[in-house]
């Protein structure tokens, strides 16, 4: 028998919970879901003293057990089913020592249902710096608990904490304080009709289901028959309910908790005379939006290209040295430049996590939500969807889980629909390799006309976001409530811990996420490519030899091979400093008809390409896009993209690979492949200034994600909105696409 | 006319009378506003709209619409 014991973290938003968790389970955690629903649920395992095993959830933070959104339901779906394999024996309630007021309105509710509570009370360093000072025992008494008084940013009662946790059996289930009282008379007859049930799980159990229908609890479904209350009548009974509980409190804290506020120091608000300040504040949160561009654009390109080298290297690698045959051809142009496609993301969406995460957890998140609410509100917004269209710049699937705290279901449904709109760093690699094809490297009054360029799609991005809002403000109709509310909370230096986690967890789970996929699509590719569909993929050897030797090389072939041997000249001449004309003319005479042989081969794997069956797919949707300026090989890219955008990249790789036998200079990453890249018939460069403005917009615009779309179809409940999404975004796309390749070629 | 919070001014303070239940979110109850408790006018958006409130203790921002709903009496400056 193992001694495991559950232990629950609950408490308020913004106390340190996730501290707490930290502190107690370290790495020996994992981020996964509920199921069925995509509320994040946090577990890890902790040692107590005496060999105890501790499994711990971190539940999703609540003001209270009156659930008004998802997130905040699966702590009372847990706490009110004992029969959850998850269920605790031990539930820990965080709070933090300035707020307590507030924190004991979830404690007491929590003490009604019996089970073993422990008060937390974090940020107890600050303890003398805001003048507070607390009589524990007293506390301790009229609670009816144990109180860990902690310091996670200090490192200190953490030992206390689990020795506590480890006894919990030694503590009181009695309740706090009498809520029946409110209406006796109701509650008598409830708790005549089901004797063997505890009366304040019933009284949630109806209260909530007003908000969110039957759930599955089949011991007191019956219970949903016994509605002698209104609505109406409910929600009055619940907010007396409230002000009972805080009267409790209130007189508890009379004598447990005194604060001499001449002794506190405040810097909130010192810091709030600036960063809400109504010229100030917006010109900070602009200068932090565009270090947050600097970030991802200029510090991470070194480790990309680094990748980048590695991912090449390796693949020739490979290719090289293990026996030559269909696996080590699976592995050198499938998987290789695959894998190499998602890994190249990393830095850049490391950078963007770790913002967003110190953006949160120093608290200036909730000043950007109270400074942006009212222009927001012009476009049918609210102030809280400037989190999702700012996690949007990392992805949209955690922005759009984030639309849940908006109170309002039309400014949400709008943040949901306008949400992938915001550059997505899925589309980074794509904008960021074909800016650096087509987009001059110099520069304007010290700016890269390059970084320019990528300022402005994340602006094109965020204006059509916001343009639709307004759009979609107008056309839907839909009446609900406009409730805003939002807590301010103190400024706090960001943890390292806790910012650190953050950023490996979310990395971790979006490069393995979108990995497989990549991966599978890679692979899907590469064979899709080596089967052939009639004679001329068996006999392309032969025809092209033939061909060859019959009329020679056509224009086009002299020209890549004049090409091949200009390379050629300009690398000796870099790699050495006294090199004589006749030494060059002589080495590439010597080299010429290798050339001429990787000539032949590049010939070969085209006319095999384009008569498998991946050709015969680009070759399909070809008349489609070439009015915007794409050959049959960018629209297998394409297609492919509608799984995930940053499959482009790769698709495009491990599609010239498979075009294209290895070249005697080595150069072989990705951009100098598109860059030698030409239209067969005519021998213009494909990716020109026009296909490639083509290409970004088409990318800024177009809803190529599945995940998105299924994450979409589950928080609106629907398959009308995903669908609509698609259907208008790419459709949107595609013309402006088309507009700026009739316009710029 | 009785004040409404909507009425509050940068800095002044008053006590909550009564909230009006039908407009206002359990929620912002359990936050703490709640009849007797104290409130203070931090800062004003721009435009005027959001208020960032102090209400006991606790630190929010409400629209002035859902302020306009809670009733105070206004008991000064600080």
């Amino acid at each position: 028998m193992s001694k495991q014991i559950n232990v629950a973290l609950i408490g308020n938003p913004n106390t340190g919970k996730t501290s707490v968790f930290n502190a107690l389970t370290g790495l020996n955690q994992k981020v996964g879901n509920y199921p069925g629903i995509t509320v994040e649920k946090k577990e890890g395992v902790c040692k107590l003293p005496r060999g105890v095993k501790a499994h711990i959830i971190d539940l999703p933070g609540t003001y209270s057990l009156n659930a008004s959104s998802l997130d905040e339901n699966v702590v009372i779906e847990l706490l009110l089913n004992k029969n959850d394999k998850d269920f605790p024996d031990i539930a820990v309630v965080v709070s933090d020592v300035e707020n307590l007021k507030r924190n004991l309105l979830l404690f007491t509710q929590i003490k009604d249902l019996e089970i073993p509570t422990l008060l937390v009370i974090n940020m107890a360093d600050r303890m003398s710096y805001k003048g507070i000072s607390l009589d524990i025992d007293y506390l301790e008494e009229h609670l009816q608990t144990k109180i860990a008084l902690i310091s996670t940013r200090k490192n200190q009662g953490i030992d206390n904490l689990k020795n506590l946790i480890a006894n919990f059996k030694e503590l009181s289930i009695t309740p706090c304080l009498n809520a029946s009282e409110i209406d006796q008379e109701y509650f008598d007859n409830l708790r005549k009709a089901f004797p063997n049930q505890l009366i304040y799980k019933l009284w949630l159990v109806i209260t909530q289901d007003v908000n969110f229908g039957k759930t599955d609890r089949k011991e007191i479904d019956a219970v949903a028959n016994f509605k002698t209350k209104s609505k109406g009548d409910l929600k009055r009974l619940q907010q007396k309910e409230t002000i009972k509980r805080y009267q409790f409190i209130n007189n508890v804290l009379k004598k447990g908790q005194t604060i001499d506020t001449s002794q506190a120091k405040d810097l909130r608000t010192k810091f709030d005379r600036i960063l809400t300040h109504k010229v100030w504040g917006y010109v900070i949160f602009f200068f932090i939006l565009l270090t947050i561009f600097q970030a991802i654009y200029d510090w991470s390109s070194v480790p990309m290209d680094f990748i980048d080298s590695i991912f090449a290297s390796l693949s020739e690698w490979a290719k090289n040295m293990l026996p030559s045959g269909a696996f080590t051809n699976l592995l050198a142009e499938g998987i290789i430049p695959g894998l190499g496609g998602i890994v190249i993301f990393i830095p850049q969406i490391a950078f963007l996590f770790l913002f967003i995460a110190v953006l949160e957890e120093s608290g200036y998140m909730s000043r950007v939500v109270f400074l942006m609410d009212r222009v927001m509100r012009r476009f049918g917004l609210s102030g809280k969807s400037v989190v999702p269209l700012i996690s949007g710049t990392a992805c949209a699937i955690p922005a759009i889980m984030a639309t849940r705290n908006i109170e309002s279901w039309k400014e949400r449904l709008i943040t949901i629909l306008v949400t992938p709109f915001t550059t997505c760093s899925a589309r980074l690699p794509v904008y960021l390799i074909i800016i650096s094809l087509v987009i001059p490297e110099e520069r304007f009054f010290g700016l890269s006309y390059q970084a320019l360029t990528l300022m402005l799609l994340y602006l094109i991005g965020f204006g059509t976001a916001v343009v639709s809002a307004y759009i979609l403000n107008k056309v839907l109709k839909i009446k609900s409530k406009t409730f805003f509310v939002v807590e301010m909370p103190n400024y706090k230096l960001p943890m390292f811990k806790n910012v650190a986690l953050t950023v490996i967890e979310k990395t971790k789970s979006f490069v393995f996420g979108a990995g497989k996929i990549i991966l599978a699509i890679s692979i899907i590719i590469w064979v899709l490519g080596s089967i052939g569909i009639n004679s001329n993929y068996n006999n392309a050897k032969v025809i092209v030899n033939q061909k060859i030797s019959e009329n020679g090389f056509n224009k086009i072939q002299s020209f890549s091979l004049q090409n091949k041997q200009e390379r050629y000249k300009s690398s000796l001449i870099e790699d050495y400093n006294n090199i004589t004309e006749a030494q060059i003319s002589d080495s590439i005479v010597f080299k010429t008809p290798l050339f001429r042989k990787a000539v032949i081969n590049d010939e070969i794997a085209s006319l095999k390409l384009e008569n498998s069956v991946l050709g015969y797919i680009g070759k399909a949707v070809e008349p489609a896009i070439k009015p915007l300026g794409y050959d049959w090989k960018i629209g297998i890219a394409i297609v492919s993209s509608f799984a995930a955008r940053e499959v482009f990249i790769s698709t495009l790789s491990t599609i010239y690979s498979v075009g294209s036998e290895i070249e005697d200079d080595g150069n072989k990453t990705i951009r100098a492949k598109m860059q030698s890249e030409r239209h067969q018939l005519t021998n213009k460069a494909v990716f020109t200034f026009a296909s490639g403005i083509s290409l970004l917009l088409f990318y800024a615009f177009a809803m190529q994600c599945m995940s998105t779309l299924a994450i979409v179809k589950k928080e609106t409940n629907s398959w009308k909105w995903p669908v609509l999404q698609l259907v208008i975004m790419t459709t949107f796309a595609y013309i402006v696409a088309l507009i700026a390749f009739q316009f710029l070629k | 006319m009785q004040n409404t919070l909507a009425h509050l001014k940068r800095g002044e303070k008053g006590i909550i009378t009564d909230v009006s239940s039908i407009h206002i979110p359990l929620k912002l109850l359990e936050m703490g506003c709640l009849p007797g408790n104290s409130v203070q006018l931090v800062q004003l958006a721009p435009f005027q709209d959001p208020m960032y409130l102090n209400i006991n203790g606790t630190h929010l921002a409400i629209r002035k619409e859902t302020a306009s709903h809670i009733l105070i009496e206004k008991i000064g400056h600080e």
